[in-house]
């Protein structure tokens, strides 16, 4: 057991660094440090750099156009990128549509969507939850009727991620109601966005912004080709799904980040006022937050060394989720406190690029504080809630 | 000891409950939050109309004598109905150093048209370097001729932009961080040297950055003794921080009803969702966070109407509570509703926003925790 990396280690680090250095767009970064939204354009771009360099899709393997990493390379990989400030691909295709369909979509489909997906030619969003179907998603109720060479969708998708950019979406469609078991009846569907019938309606976030969406199917005519595996099998293909995503939002390496930037700030002193670091009562809870971050970051090096020795990541993947979005949140509301009074303005629209740097209210982007807390109140909620997150290690993990 | 409210008090808590019902639902309120608008003048209108802008001044001064009783009364409906109007800015903090500090004439001049509706004030009470500190005072007032000249910064002005009177403290003598030494200034928001950048606050307050660079101002417009300004300012600004933890109160009571009804109604699994025995629980926390934080409020309210001298620590047990119990509450309250609660388009994400704001307003939780422990 050593926490050291070896020469080689050290190597990769560097050349990944040097990497994000050298090539993520200066303009996109200074929108990154001042929480302006990206646009689509801005992802594109930066994906686009990434596919360039062959790390665009890190976890898929070697054959698809992965990169075979060690676990370690993977740790070191997801610290830089975090480091960097640098957005991770937009997770709909790489991470979450794509591995289902090298798993279990037919030679056709890997052929057809693989490489634009891995080149960001095509924007993918998830047609998972609806408006009746959240935390219970095998009571999802959009329906995929058998119409000749086409199924013939209609319902509604609801808390769809950047659907407003997307070219096509994944679902989790209702085939068939005749069936023992909730789950069987639900089948995978890709469905090309511009089809007639398909609309999408922003929702608008607590903190204002416009992130996610409804998606309405009216009579949408899909053709049967985009059937990923066996009608009915939906269910099974989707909870691997879900477990990649899980994995991927406990956010380690970006809380890791985040808690630098912190203890950053409240070493100076802004405003004129003394630094926050000579606040006892600030920084106990700063450490009681980082020590949990570091036993979530062991945690997750467990699971990537089990993962490492063919074991697929199981039901434990919900602990990280848990803890990762709660320490996540923790974090968030310690950069409020930090900003006291300058948490509270709400004006987004002064960190765009064209507004006047000095005119600024508040030190840095501190008055974004609050509206990043706000926002990521998301994070306990999605991706299967941390309430269904603890079911799941109930009943799986110990049995109950 | 004696819980019970006066009939007086009975029909001010059922005036505020039937405008909150009746004229103030939440489609109202986001038309007003999300306007150009900063506070509806016709809601305002109605709250001098109705004698609330009138409520803490004494009859002297041509108010109707409420005490803290009557606060509660007021702003906990005040948070039921996530108010936006400027009440706490103009007429607990404004008018509240007028009432402590100003004399008869200046009271006719600007008190009255407080009471009547006509004004808008707005007190000056923090600075950028002071964090919740209201005795670090850097603004700075030169004497000039019979009056004073005045410089400095002054940060999250609530009403500060529509304000047509800004009271603001300033140094007259001591060091930046003692308590003596501070003068009160009534200032004309019109007068050369003062530069207001307003902006909504997260909650849809209202609130100003405001430069003074060299205001003029005259002997007439002192407020109380030179110097001496620091007593009326914290009494000022304890009303106002026992009119947030009421409103507070009825924005936990608001969150914790709202998630209990969702919970009844939300199937999932094909049943209520509150039939979990996992969200029960939690559910029972709420209740219980909210029961313990009104019996604080009630405590700290029957405390400072006797002029306790227990009064302050209790109303910063108050203040620690709600930005801790209250803090929990709000998030579970968004939580429980799963995705809609982080909707734009749901009263909670908006209740949990005013949650978040009221804790960092004079001083959050660990500030009054200090203050409760004797550290401050």
């Amino acid at each position: 057991m050593h926490v050291q990396l070896t020469d080689e280690e050290r190597a990769f680090r560097d050349e990944v660094r040097a990497f994000f250095r050298d090539r993520f767009p200066e303009d996109i970064r200074a929108k990154q440090m001042n929480g302006v939204p990206l646009t689509r354009d801005d992802y594109v771009r930066w994906q686009k750099i990434l596919y360039e360099q062959g790390w665009a899709a890190i976890n898929w393997p070697v054959e698809h156009g992965g990169t075979g990493w060690k676990p370690v390379q993977h740790y070191i990989f997801a610290n830089e990128i975090a480091a960097a400030n640098a957005p991770d691909m937009v997770p709909f295709g790489v991470k979450m549509v794509a591995p289902v369909i090298y798993t279990f979509g037919n030679e056709a489909q890997q052929q057809r969507f693989l490489p634009d997906i891995l080149a960001s030619n095509v924007w993918w969003c998830q047609g998972y939850s609806e408006p009746g179907a959240g935390s219970d998603l095998a009571s999802l109720k959009t329906r995929a009727d058998r119409d000749g060479d086409h199924y013939v969708v209609n319902g509604t998708k609801t808390w769809t991620t950047l659907g407003q950019y997307a070219d096509w979406i994944f679902s989790l469609v209702r085939t068939s109601s005749d069936v023992a078991r909730r789950q069987e009846g639900i089948s995978f569907l890709l469905i090309d966005m511009s089809t007639p019938g398909v609309t999408v309606k922003p929702i608008i976030t607590i903190e204002g912004e416009h992130e996610v969406n409804e998606v309405h199917f009216e009579n949408v005519r899909v053709p049967v080709e985009n059937l990923v595996g066996e009608e009915g099998k939906g269910w099974t293909y989707g909870k691997v799904l879900l477990q990649h995503e899980r994995t991927n939002i406990a956010g380690v390496a970006r809380s890791k980040y985040r808690v630098a930037r912190l203890r950053e700030k409240i070493a100076r002193p802004v405003h004129g006022a003394p630094p926050l670091s000579e606040d006892r009562n600030f920084l106990r809870k700063l450490a009681a937050v980082e020590t949990e971050l570091h036993a979530l970051e062991f945690t997750e090096l467990r699971t990537l060394a089990a993962v490492a020795v063919g074991k697929a990541p199981g039901p434990e993947s919900s602990i990280l989720k848990i803890k990762g979005t709660e320490i996540q949140q923790a974090i968030d509301h310690l950069f409020v406190e930090a900003a006291g009074y300058y948490a509270l303005p709400y004006l987004p629209q002064q960190y765009a690029a064209d507004f006047p740097v000095d005119e600024r209210v508040g030190d840095g982007n501190e008055t974004l504080a609050s509206l990043r807390y706000f926002n990521n109140r998301k994070a306990s909620i999605y991706g299967g809630s941390n309430e269904i997150q603890k079911n799941i290690i109930s009943k799986h993990v110990l049995g109950l | 000891m004696d819980f019970s409210i006066s009939d007086e008090q009975s029909m001010l808590a059922d005036s505020v409950s039937r405008f909150i019902d009746n004229d103030y639902d939440f489609e109202r309120r986001m038309r007003i939050a999300e306007s150009d608008e900063r506070f509806s003048p016709e809601v305002w209108q109605t709250c001098a109309e109705l004698g609330w802008t009138a409520m803490p001044f004494s009859e002297a001064d041509g108010g109707f004598d409420g005490g803290a009783v009557e606060l509660m009364l007021i702003m906990e409906q005040f948070g039921r109905g996530l108010v936006v109007e400027p009440y706490l800015a103009n007429v607990v903090l404004a008018g509240g150093v007028l009432k402590r500090a100003a004399n008869a004439e200046q009271k006719g001049r600007w008190l009255a048209r407080i009471i009547d509706g006509s004004l808008q004030a707005a007190l000056a009470f923090a600075e950028p370097q002071a964090r919740y500190d209201l005795g670090n005072v850097a603004t700075r007032a030169e004497r000039d001729g019979g009056g004073w000249r005045l410089h400095g910064t002054k940060t999250l002005v609530l009403n500060g932009a529509d304000a047509g009177l800004l009271v603001v403290p300033a140094r007259t003598a001591g060091e930046q961080a003692d308590t003596a030494g501070i003068s009160l200034f009534a200032v004309d928001a019109a007068a050369d040297g003062v530069v207001r950048r307003g902006y909504k606050t997260v909650d849809a307050h209202a609130a100003a950055e405001i430069t003074l660079d060299g205001v003029a101002v005259g002997a007439s417009d002192l407020l109380g003794d030179e110097d001496a300004g620091f007593e009326a300012l914290a009494g000022a600004v304890d009303d106002a921080t026992l009119a947030v933890c009421a409103e507070a109160v009825g924005i936990m009571q608001t969150m914790h009803d709202k998630t209990v009804d969702y919970a009844k109604q939300r199937v999932q699994f094909g049943v209520p969702i509150g039939s979990f025995q996992a969200l029960q629980h939690r559910m029972v926390d709420m209740l219980m966070e909210c029961e313990q934080t009104r019996s604080l409020l009630l405590r700290a309210v029957m405390l400072r109407e006797d002029d306790s001298p227990d009064a302050a620590r209790a109303l910063s047990e108050l203040k620690y509570t709600i930005g801790t119990a209250g803090r929990r509450v709000a998030q579970e309250a968004v939580q429980l509703h799963g995705g809609m609660g982080v909707t734009w388009e749901l009263d909670i994400a908006h209740y949990f926003k005013r949650m978040t704001a009221i804790d960092l307003l004079f001083g959050n939780a660990d500030w009054h925790l200090d203050r409760a422990a004797g550290l401050r």
